[in-house]
């Protein structure tokens, strides 16, 4: 398992040095750096100094390794707005931004699983068409859009959920979740149906039909358990995916995450932060991606013997 | 994937032998509508500047907040106008010029360049192969929009970098793609012999294995279309993409936001005209999928009540 785990890391790790790398080479090598942390309006005094005191100066050689100390030690300098350590400022963004996906991951899991179990099992009947409108949906709607229908029908028409903000409770979840499921939701319908489809008609169901198993035990034990694996790698894919829906539906939500961060950081140019979140999201992506592969292999024994069988 | 067991009998005397495109066309009523929406969606992105005219640029202050669906004012209020008394559906009409202006290079150069190195890369197997596709990886393991975050922020957005980097974040898409249908094709006997006569294999590629690889590219493009659609909009509405006075539809539901409580037309159109194209977008794909696939075929050629006594024999696997 050890092995397996360090192989893993060490393909996942690419990604994120390009992330790192790919900050620096455009942050250094594209122009001025002051020109990208100062405001616009900066003095040409005000610059140099900035330059000193940063080491922009220096030979590049020794930029990046003071950058990449930095970044080990995630200090990436402090906020032109607030003046605190970009990194706090990301951290404590990133809880609310966790808590989103995770319930938004959940729920699109439950229904995907419901709805593509339903339409698998009648093919062509109601539960399909609904799985195939939801998928249409998640491709062709949105997500910003939804989210100011979603305003504009629950908030200002019938005035049931507010606007924005995290103050009213459960009630402000509501609309966030809602949009961001869409598309996660119907990619993974459409997955599951799939599996579910090619589970159902495999030998193994058909053994299990034979032995007089319920249908209840045999779409659950034996075809879903197998049509999981599949549908669990395609989830991690889409909640990596999930950033790019978080960053929009908490700037029109005023959700206090990494994405309304990232985004309030860009506006009010403000490079520091920027690049906190932005590493920071690449990070939890890192981790993430090989939670996905150890979850598969925990799912699916055959993976799970291979492994065994190279450590 | 659709596995027959009984495929209708291929030579009923009632069936075209070769049935052509546009019949295949009509043969599926939601893919036709949907071609049609798309034409008028080019038509307007070419000539929509000239037709809308000053109504988009100038207001005319009287005519400020005023309602959709009245034809009072002459065609180009009939979607009312916004807070400057500028026409929403001239606006809406320029918009699809930019959106089309970013779309569409971001969409040609990625297949361009995605399919070119995937081809190459299929076709050489080994070490080429192995490079590009740990590139594509790592471009494609990240989320494009936060890269776009950042490229944006360093080099100020316009158009040009907008199409640049939407661009990259896509060739992995068309890369992919190509890298394996090629992978496959070479070890055909057809290109064994293309290889004995001694052709070079940059020929090979272009005269043997791309034909067989397009139908499958187009498939992605349209489907990728309604993904980049979707991405430039997402930009433009937050703030970083198309930048005004140059507008988009993105950006035309951020500008009506705030105007949600009195004027929700002025957000809700806009974002309904991205769904049009989408929704059109992806049912075209679906039925080019169809319609370039032999085993597939037969759901547009045979007749409708044929076909529904052959449905009960299809098994669908995935």
């Amino acid at each position: 398992m050890l092995t397996f785990l360090r192989r893993r890391t060490l393909t996942s790790l690419p990604p994120l040095l390009a992330v790192v790398l790919g900050v620096f080479v455009l942050a250094r090598l594209t122009g001025d750096p002051a020109a990208l942390y100062l405001p616009e309006n900066a003095t040409a005094q005000a610059r140099e100094q900035f330059s000193a005191a940063h080491g922009f100066d220096q030979p590049i050689w020794s930029q990046l390794i003071d950058y990449l100390a930095q970044v080990t030690r995630l200090d990436f300098g402090t906020s032109l707005r607030t003046g605190e350590p970009a990194a706090v400022m990301a951290l404590r963004a990133f809880p609310a931004t966790l808590q989103l996906a995770v319930v938004t991951m959940l729920l699109a899991c439950a229904v995907a699983t419901a709805v593509g179990c339903w339409a698998a099992l009648r093919p062509n009947g109601l539960g399909d068409r609904i799985s195939s409108l939801m998928s249409m949906t998640a491709a062709s709607v949105p997500d910003f859009w939804l989210a100011i229908l979603g305003i504009w029908v629950f908030s200002i028409m019938l005035g049931v959920l507010p606007t924005s903000g995290v103050d009213a409770g459960g009630l402000s979840w509501v609309l966030p979740i809602a949009v961001l499921m869409l598309r996660p939701a119907g990619v993974l319908t459409q997955v599951v149906r799939g599996a579910m489809i090619a589970a159902l008609g495999s030998p193994y169901v058909k053994v299990a039909r034979s032995k007089g198993a319920g249908e209840r035990r045999v779409v659950v034990r034996h075809a879903l358990k197998n049509a999981a694996p599949p549908a669990l790698t395609v989830a991690g894919d889409l909640a990596v995916g999930l950033i790019n829906g978080a960053v929009v539906v908490e700037s029109i939500f005023g959700w206090p995450g990494i994405g309304k961060l990232m985004i309030d950081s860009i506006l009010q140019r403000d490079f520091a932060v920027l690049q906190a979140a932005v590493a920071i999201t690449a990070i939890s992506i890192f981790v993430l991606n090989i939670g996905i592969d150890l979850g598969y292999a925990l799912l699916d024994s055959r993976v799970r013997q291979k492994v065994g069988a190279a450590a | 994937m659709t596995l027959l067991e009984n495929p209708p009998e291929a030579s009923a005397p009632d069936r075209p032998v070769k049935a052509n495109w546009f019949r295949l066309l009509l043969a599926d009523p939601a893919a036709f509508v949907s071609a049609l929406i798309l034409l008028l969606v080019a038509f307007v992105a070419v000539f929509g500047k000239r037709l809308a005219g000053d109504s988009a640029v100038t207001g005319d202050l009287s005519l400020s907040r005023l309602a959709p669906f009245s034809l009072d004012h002459g065609w180009q209020y009939v979607l009312g106008g916004d807070l400057l008394g500028r026409s929403l559906l001239g606006r809406l009409m320029v918009a699809t010029q930019t959106t089309m202006s970013v779309v569409v290079p971001v969409v040609l150069i990625s297949l361009v360049i995605g399919a070119s190195v995937g081809m190459w890369a299929g076709y050489h197997r080994g070490w080429r192969e192995t490079v590009a596709m740990r590139i594509a990886d790592v471009v494609y393991s990240f989320p494009s929009l936060l890269m776009a975050v950042v490229v944006l922020y360093i080099f100020s957005p316009s158009i040009a970098s907008i199409i640049a980097i939407l661009a990259i974040t896509r060739i992995p898409v068309y890369l992919r793609t190509a890298r394996a249908e090629s992978a496959e094709l070479q070890t055909r006997l057809f290109v064994d012999a293309a290889r004995t006569f001694g052709t070079p294999s940059g020929a090979i590629i272009r005269r043997h294995i791309f034909p067989i690889v397009l139908p499958t590219l187009l498939t992605v493009a349209t489907v990728d279309f309604c993904y980049v659609m979707l991405a430039e909009s997402s930009l433009s509405f937050l703030g970083i993409g198309v930048q005004p006075p140059d507008v988009s539809w993105g950006l035309m539901v951020a500008q009506g936001r705030d105007q949600l409580r009195t004027q929700w037309w002025l957000s809700v159109l806009p974002g309904l005209a991205i769904v049009i194209t989408t929704v059109s977008a992806n049912l075209l794909a679906s039925w080019v999928r169809i319609a370039t696939d032999p085993g597939q075929r037969w759901r547009l050629t045979t007749p409708r009540r044929r076909r529904r006594a052959a449905r009960p024999t299809v098994l669908e696997t995935t």
